[in-house]
């Protein structure tokens, strides 16, 4: 339980310095010392257990059918990371109060080292492997945050993406490689893990699994050849390249080396993979970064040349080794994380940190130039010094091992060649920024920093001077304990004394100082040698890699997909979805069914012939647009036919004036648009055409009859129960349409409305063609035909009284509001076509929008009524009157339901036509003369 | 009679995908008329095909289904509303565009057949009086 609560502290403050910033800098920055702070007395009262070898696991499931849980555990190697974790951030978060510029951001700096503290924590606390994924990549996300806090700058931002782009990679296959894991295994529960490694070690998927897991690993440790993204890292704020890039994050990798330790390792593979990968990264950053004159990129190879030396331990076969590689860890997490905040205080107080402008700085700031030396001291490995001991254990492992068998003194050799470099940029580090001329080219004129900014610095470098003078007193248990958990088992004899005779190591040692200091003392000579080689930009060769393969291949492939052509997405489209559904299809044993066909007549043959033809003919001809359109009227009058002979007068009505409503429509807009379409399709374009037309539509064909053949199961019975008794009517379809699904008309009569308000705005402000400018097109003389005008003024008063008849009747036999309201529509359009537009507008002066809000709202309001008397909404009621003339009438409120459809339909279809109508008023002579 | 129905629908839904597929909105149109054509074929299809058995209670011994009716009813409204908006859209677009292609633009190397074709047209000039609605 307190466990957890070290881990959620830092999550918890995430918000302290976001609320507390606008209080001032020193208040921003105690708010957010106060998580880590707690959680370190918290870690701190838990010593003595974890000292006695105690381990202590908390969890709760969270996902369990993936093996997921939440699960923490406390050991030697947890505490020792967290000790690190805690006590650095306390430091930094001390020290950034200080560093950054008062226009920074500082409660979002601080809330995302907060942010990655938190994942950090949960990184080594995690007892379960998916888990620790999850940390694991929380760390490079805030990590990509914090690099690019300056995300003005283009190099931050492009450092950041590099940074998340390797080590998000590497994350992948680490998650990867722990699925792997925990499928072999069949858990993972770190516990079951740690006590599987025969069991893993001899699977035949150990190959993958640890080639993953490490690639997850070398890219999280800047391990050579994924080491180029540490570099362009440090275009982030100090504070963050020595906490996350010096002190935690990039040890995140060698953590998991040690914590994997017992599963993974034992094996040649991991020997050759982890000491090879280690020297090579080792011997390689050691040398780059002595030429390096950035004095932070300078600090970033010799981080990465660490942590190869780390790995290099963790890849020999003593078991001595692994305790050098914990030690050094920790004596490298202090003195590099004091080294940057001093180049940090160099950089704040004179505006470079370019060595080649640097120089005699000592005299200045006389604390961060001894500071800086004897951290530097460390780092070279003088004796007094942390850095020594740990070295001197290098040293020792790396005469002792036999890893590479009869090749086995090449590791000494080579670990030698990388310390004389070591020593090397140790004294290049310090001389030319403290020693030397007197600076001249100075951006600025340089100063002592503030005491509480040299803090953190100083007590950094006490704890190298103390762990170098009593090893044994400040350490010893702690690194039993870490040492005592990564190996599983009993610890080796080991000694942290300081003298330990003359032997080879030490000898070893004193020459590579010589060599180092010669090694400087000739540094042009060997810069000279350095600026020969072929120079690699890590960054641009990098974003051109990315580009070439990730944008263009990326960009090839949506170009053959996505060319823009609608013709393109839609065949493919159609293509894909018949493709779907002919795998459902296969499935069935017989298309047809067991239900017997029913008698095909004459009449129904003749009919459906006629729409195959004239839907056939529609396609053909459609370049003749004006043709085409005519088959199409064809088609849609005998969808009318077929509703009525398969039994459903409504559909049959509705089709009807629908149909003459839609004719009309695309009659109007035909007179805007060419009247003929151009031949676009090449020949290749009309076999895909046909070919996807006549696969979609043999499909669909088939779905139907597999359909149509066999039995049949309906949820309706219910409506067709109470449609008398419950809605009042006898015509299921409108008592359905009106009463039961009451609320889906309600929607759609809405939908009518917004589409017909959406055709009056688009029609608003039209740019139009002028067809009668087209000297191609004969207009017919005869504007207003004779025989229309006559037969047209008997039908509005006909057709009112039929719509109000079909109205009526609607709830009990065939009709209702939506018919009636279509024909209404086509009676008045009807005036406009043969009167035209301004005689018609004369008569009809009044706006159709209202009618149209009227419809919906009364329907609305019909609906809420119900809720008056406690029944839901649009719930009906009706009963019988009895009325003079009339005899006995049924009111229902379905009836007042109904109305409102009736409005609404004719509203919206008439300001769609008459809207329509009104654009072909381009020519108003004729009127005029009427 | 089911296969002659299911020859109807298919036959529908092939010329309207074809037409579809088409580059000008106009034909376009019609085919998706076609296909809610077929579309509503085929929701009152889910109902079986029956003669004479309406669903009007008191006129026979069994009803035909009246929900995919109700269905198909609905449909047809609302695939007018969707025609006319579409319509509407397509002369918008070649009012705004130039062009009456379904993706805003000729096709290049088709200028020279589209010169030739009569029934190429000049959009009226901007401020031209004939242009604005009368009032």
């Amino acid at each position: 339980m307190l466990l957890s609560l070290i881990i959620l502290l830092p999550f918890i403050g995430v918000l302290l310095p976001v609320i507390f910033h606008r209080y001032g800098r020193s208040a921003c920055a105690w708010a957010t010392a106060i998580p880590p702070f707690a959680g370190l007395l918290l870690l701190l009262s838990q010593a003595s257990r974890v000292f006695a070898g105690e381990v202590q696991v908390v969890r709760w499931n969270w996902i369990p059918e993936l093996g997921l849980e939440l699960a923490f555990r406390l050991d030697g190697l947890s505490f020792l990371f967290c000790l690190l974790i805690l006590a650095i951030g306390l430091l930094v978060i001390l020290y950034g109060r200080y560093y950054l510029a008062e226009t920074d951001p500082m409660g979002k700096f601080f809330g995302l080292l907060l942010l990655f503290m938190g994942a950090m924590l949960g990184v080594v606390t995690a007892s379960n492997l998916l888990l620790l994924v999850l940390f694991w990549e929380l760390t490079s996300l805030s990590s990509f945050l914090l690099i690019s806090y300056w995300n003005g700058r283009s190099d931050a931002r492009r450092g950041a993406r590099m940074a998340l782009t390797v080590t998000g990679a590497g994350g992948l296959a680490m998650l990867a490689g722990v699925l792997i894991l925990g499928h072999v295994v069949g858990s993972f529960d770190l516990d079951v893990v740690l006590a599987s490694g025969d069991l893993i070690r001899e699977h035949a998927w150990y190959p993958v699994i640890l080639v993953l897991i490490l690639l997850g690993i070398f890219t999280k440790s800047a391990q050579f050849p994924f080491h180029f993204w540490l570099p362009h890292a440090m275009s982030a704020p100090t504070p963050v390249s020595s906490y996350l890039h010096s002190a935690t994050m990039v040890k995140a990798g060698v953590f998991l080396l040690a914590r994997l330790y017992p599963a993974l390792s034992g094996t040649e593979l991991w020997f050759i993979l982890v000491s090879m990968v280690g020297l090579i990264t080792m011997t390689l950053g050691a040398v780059t970064a002595l030429f390096k004159h950035d004095l932070k990129g300078l600090l970033a190879y010799s981080t990465i040349s660490h942590l190869g030396l780390v790995t290099l331990l963790f890849g020999l076969d003593t078991r001595l080794a692994v305790v050098a590689a914990l030690f050094h860890i920790m004596n490298h997490a202090t003195f590099k994380a004091s080294l940057f905040m001093a180049v940090g205080i160099v950089d704040h107080e004179t505006g470079t940190r370019d060595m080649r402008v640097l120089s005699g700085l000592g005299k200045y700031m006389p604390m961060t130039a001894m500071l800086g030396l004897i951290a530097a001291g460390a780092m070279a490995g003088v004796p007094l010094l942390n850095g020594f001991l740990s070295t001197e254990m290098f040293l020792g492992e790396a005469v002792a091992q036999q890893v590479l068998g009869g090749w086995s003194w090449v590791i000494p050799v080579v670990a030698v060649l990388a310390k004389v470099f070591s020593v090397a940029y140790s004294i290049r580090f310090i001389h030319s920024v403290f020693y030397g001329p007197e600076p001249t080219e100075l951006p600025k004129p340089p100063h002592e920093a503030p005491f509480f900014m040299r803090a953190p610095i100083l007590i950094l470098v006490g704890l190298c001077l103390l762990v170098g003078i009593a090893p044994g007193l400040i350490i010893g248990p702690l690194l039993a304990a870490a040492a005592e958990t990564t190996l599983a088992g009993p610890i080796p004899y080991y000694s942290l004394a300081i003298w330990h005779g003359w032997n080879l190591p030490l000898l070893m040692s004193i020459l590579a100082m010589v060599l180092g200091t010669m090694a400087y003392l000739n540094f042009h000579r060997l810069l000279g040698l350095w600026e020969r080689l072929p120079a690699i930009n890590a960054m641009d060769a990098f974003e051109d890699f990315v580009h070439d393969v990730v944008i263009v291949r990326a960009r090839q492939f949506t170009g053959l997909l996505e060319n823009g052509s609608l013709q393109h997405y839609l065949s493919l489209l159609i293509l894909g979805t018949v493709v779907v559904a002919a795998t459902g299809l296969w499935g069935l044993e017989s298309i047809r069914g067991d239900v017997p066909l029913s008698p095909i007549d004459p009449p129904s043959v003749a009919i459906a012939l006629i729409m195959m033809v004239t839907a056939v003919y529609s396609a053909i001809w459609h370049h003749e647009r004006i043709a085409a359109l005519m088959f199409l009227s064809v088609v849609g009058l005998g969808m009318a036919l077929v509703f009525a002979r398969f039994s459903a007068p409504d559909l049959a009505l509705t089709q009807l004036s629908v149909e003459i409503v839609t004719i009309v429509l695309l009659m109007l807009i035909l007179f805007l648009l060419p009247p003929k379409s151009p031949n676009d399709s090449t020949y290749g374009h009309l076999v895909r055409d046909g070919i996807v037309a006549t696969s979609a539509g043999t499909g669909v064909g088939v779905l139907a009859y597999a359909v149509l053949t066999r039995p049949q199961e309906t949820i309706s019975d219910y409506f067709i129960q109470n449609s008398v008794s419950g809605g009042g009517g006898t015509n299921v379809v409108n008592v359905i349409l009106v009463d039961f699904r009451g609320f889906d008309t309600f929607g759609e009569i809405t939908v009518m409305a917004i589409a017909a308000i959406g055709i009056f705005g688009l029609l608003d402000g039209m740019r139009l063609f002028d067809p009668k400018k087209d000297p191609n097109i004969k207009w017919a003389s005869d504007k207003y035909p004779l025989l229309l005008l006559i037969l047209n003024m008997p039908v509005l008063p006909l057709a009112l009284m039929v719509a109000v008849y079909i109205f009526l009747r609607g709830h009990n036999m065939p009709g209702g509001g939506f018919i009636a309201g279509l024909i209404v529509a086509i009676a008045l359009i009807l005036q406009y076509l043969a009167n035209g537009l301004r005689w018609s507008n004369n008569r009809m002066q009044w706006d159709y929008h209202p009618l149209v809000g009227a419809g919906v709202l009364l329907a609305g309001l019909t609906g809420l009524g119900s809720w008056f008397f406690g029944a839901p909404f649009l719930t009906s009621a009706f009963d019988y009157f009895t009325i003079p003339l009339l005899g006995e009438v049924e009111l229902a409120t379905a009836m007042l339901f109904d109305i409102g459809v009736f409005l609404a339909v004719v509203g919206a279809t008439l300001l769609i036509l008459a809207n329509l109508g009104k654009l072909r008023s381009l020519d108003t002579s004729a009127e005029e003369n009427r | 009679m089911e296969l002659l129905f299911s020859v109807l629908i298919a036959i529908l839904t092939g010329t309207g995908i074809y037409l579809l597929l088409r580059a000008r909105t106009f034909p376009v149109v019609m085919g998706v008329a076609l296909i809610s054509y077929a579309v509503n074929l085929f929701l009152l299809a889910m109902g079986r095909l029956r003669t004479g058995q309406p669903a009007i209670i008191g006129t026979g011994e069994s009803y035909t289904d009246p929900l995919p009716q109700a269905l198909v009813l609905t449909a047809i409204v609302i695939g007018f509303a969707m025609t006319a908006f579409v319509t509407v859209l397509a002369l918008r677009a070649r009012g705004e565009l130039g062009n009456d292609h379904v993706d805003g633009f000729e096709e290049r190397g088709r200028e020279q057949e589209r010169q030739q074709s009569a029934s190429e047209e000049k959009p009226a000039e901007p401020g031209d009086d004939t242009q604005e609605p009368r009032p």
